[in-house]
């Protein structure tokens, strides 16, 4: 009798302290991962951090060195005796010109393939052509360059850079804009390439914020005799029109960034032509092609335009980013 | 103007404004069937056994594969994704199960965002300069390390839309029976949010696969076979990327069949991706 009661009072006793024992590691565990995740947040800061931090170090001397003529020098010469003359004027022009030439392309065509997704599109079509759309990010850029390099650029020189030559030829400016000899390798070679990269950005976010106008609103339009294009430009557009241009921006940060695709068909020359057809640079193809081979100064320099591309990107996402947030807001609300 | 004129000149504009996004559809596509095609046709001319088993060869020197830089890539990757990959997805379910209505989760999900688009190359010169330089030489754990920085932002931001996706009252009821919050986290969200993730992961592993403006100058490339990651090591991108510059058309021919074998494997995982996310809406 008494053993059983002992007994008892034993296994109890046991089982509290490997219950006190479960509890004691449960909550442990609790602390840790708690820890683990906020310390992965903290992470993701860091990095933003290390990369402000390591491209400023590195271009220190850079600037340093040239100060704010770096951005109004043109001249590139690395080997130039006794101090090499830097100018980074050339590609930020370069940067900014493909950027805005394949904005220009791929805004519309993109809008008008949102347009097309969301209200002529049979249903059945609607998620195949969306993903094909979609697919095209997926391609690598290398395989963007290698493609623009081989087969886009010659057959642009060929046929389409001498026709809008001759087109052009007496309309003063544009003879200048336009002006030749064509080149397998150019300012518009790369803006076109960069236009069809960012093509599906454009067209995903814009399917996705014309898919959050309410159907009453459309209906509403539909009743009244609208036709399909009157209810895109009047109500469609300007509801979304907020999340269109952070959509917008978004594609912009990419296509000022983009790097393996441009070096390849841009023709890498740091000297400002007139003429788009003309061979040009961009800073991510600057540093692409010649930090390899880089050194000192040289070097500090790329790194300087490097540090400019970020700030440049960051500001422009930054924006995108701010303007869709102001819609989700809304959205929520 | 008649009313006959108005509905007659609103229905012209009408059919303008739809042909003109029917044709920006199909020049979307055009390319798309430009590009694969292209890719397809002089990528099988140059596709043979040989590419999955033998070395990269010497200028000039006929046959020859890509083994060491197919295998110099899938090694980058691993370790660049199993680095990334923890990261990520515990920093999101930080900003989705602890700090929901945190500032620090509003300021990560800022910053995050801006990484995510965050030019390649910029990632490149920061790995450059804070592992490159102070250890002295190119190294596969730097390429791996700047792959890392681009797969961190992509798992962040899908674990922590897919968190956000759980239901409270799954979270609600795990509580109720006493489970300490991180058990709650790790056996009810997680598993509920597991499709999802793996679908981001998968993307992640995509995108980074294809990457090659990060490698240039941290991983830089190597002709011969190498495992050792503290050393230059061969890569599939890079690779392409030195032949496909060079005038010898043997490497040329290696250059577009590894064009192909990547694009195929980026295009391939982003469908699995695709329709892994599709299914799970499904069910």
């Amino acid at each position: 009798m008494t053993d059983a009661i002992l007994e008892a009072h034993v296994t109890e006793g046991a089982l509290l302290a490997t219950r006190r024992r479960t509890l004691v590691s449960l909550r442990r565990g609790d602390r840790a991962f708690f820890w683990a995740t906020r310390l992965s947040a903290y992470a993701v800061l860091l990095i933003l951090g290390g990369i402000i931090l390591s491209l400023l170090s590195g271009a220190w001397p850079a600037m340093k060195v040239y100060g704010f003529e770096f951005l109004v020098t043109q001249r590139w010469a690395p080997n130039a005796m006794p101090e090499p003359i830097l100018g980074g004027l050339g590609p930020i022009y370069g940067t900014l010109v493909s950027s805005l030439i394949a904005m220009a392309i791929a805004v519309p065509v993109g809008l008008g393939i949102a347009v097309f997704l969301t209200e002529i599109c049979p249903p059945r079509l609607r998620q195949p052509i969306a993903t094909a759309v979609e697919l095209l990010a997926g391609i690598p850029s290398i395989i963007y360059g290698m493609w623009g390099f081989f087969y886009l650029g010659p057959f642009l020189a060929e046929y389409f850079q001498p026709a809008v030559i001759g087109l052009f030829a007496n309309v003063p400016v544009l003879n200048e804009i336009f002006k030749g000899p064509s080149s397998n390798l150019s300012l518009f070679n790369a803006s076109l390439v960069l236009a069809i990269m960012i093509l599906p950005f454009v067209t995903s976010v814009a399917r996705d914020v014309f898919m959050t106008v309410p159907p009453v609103l459309k209906e509403a339009a539909y009743g009244i005799g609208c036709t399909t294009w009157e209810v895109v430009r009047n109500v469609v557009i300007p509801y979304t029109r907020v999340g269109v241009i952070g959509g917008v921006m978004l594609a912009l940060g990419r296509a000022l960034g983009e790097t393996m695709a441009v070096t390849f068909v841009i023709g890498n020359s740091f000297r400002i032509s007139q003429s788009i057809f003309a061979p040009s640079t961009t800073i991510s193809a600057a540093i692409a092609s010649e930090f390899a081979e880089s050194s000192d100064l040289h070097q500090s320099a790329l790194i300087l335009l490097g540090f400019l591309l970020f700030v440049l990107t960051f500001c422009v996402l930054a924006l995108a980013r701010l303007m869709l947030m102001r819609l989700e807001k809304r959205a929520g609300k | 103007m008649s009313d006959r004129a108005i509905f007659a000149a609103r229905r012209r504009a009408n059919a303008l404004a739809m042909a003109l996004s029917v044709a920006a559809t199909a020049f979307g596509l055009v390319w798309l069937f430009l590009i694969l095609s292209t890719l397809v046709v002089s990528g099988l001319s140059g596709m043979s056994l040989s590419v999955f088993t033998e070395m990269t060869p010497p200028p000039n020197v006929q046959g020859g594969g890509l083994l060491n830089a197919i295998v110099g890539s899938l090694v980058m990757t691993a370790i660049g994704v199993g680095i990334g990959a923890p990261i990520g997805i515990l920093a999101g379910t930080y900003m989705a199960e602890y700090g929901r209505h945190e500032k620090l989760t509003t300021v990560t999900r800022f910053v995050n965002d801006i990484l995510l688009s965050a030019p390649s190359i910029i990632i490149g010169l920061f790995v450059y300069g804070a592992v490159v330089v102070p250890m002295g030489r190119f190294s596969a754990i730097a390429g791996a390390l700047a792959l890392a920085a681009i797969v961190i932002p992509v798992v962040v931001r899908t674990t922590e839309n897919m968190l956000l996706l759980v239901p409270n009252q799954l979270r609600e009821a795990a509580a109720a029976l006493g489970m300490p919050r991180a058990n709650i986290v790790l056996t009810v969200c997680w598993r509920a949010a597991r499709a999802g993730v793996l679908t981001g992961l998968l993307l992640a592993i995509a995108r980074v696969s294809g990457e090659t403006a990060p490698l240039l100058f941290t991983a830089l490339s190597n002709q011969f076979w190498s495992l050792d990651i503290t050393s230059a090591m061969a890569n599939l991108p890079v690779t392409i990327n030195n032949f496909i510059n060079n005038p010898d058309p043997n490497w040329k021919r290696l250059a577009w069949a590894g064009a192909l074998v990547i694009t195929a494997a980026v295009l391939g995982l982003n469908i699995v991706a695709r329709a892994l996310a599709a299914r799970s809406k499904s069910r």
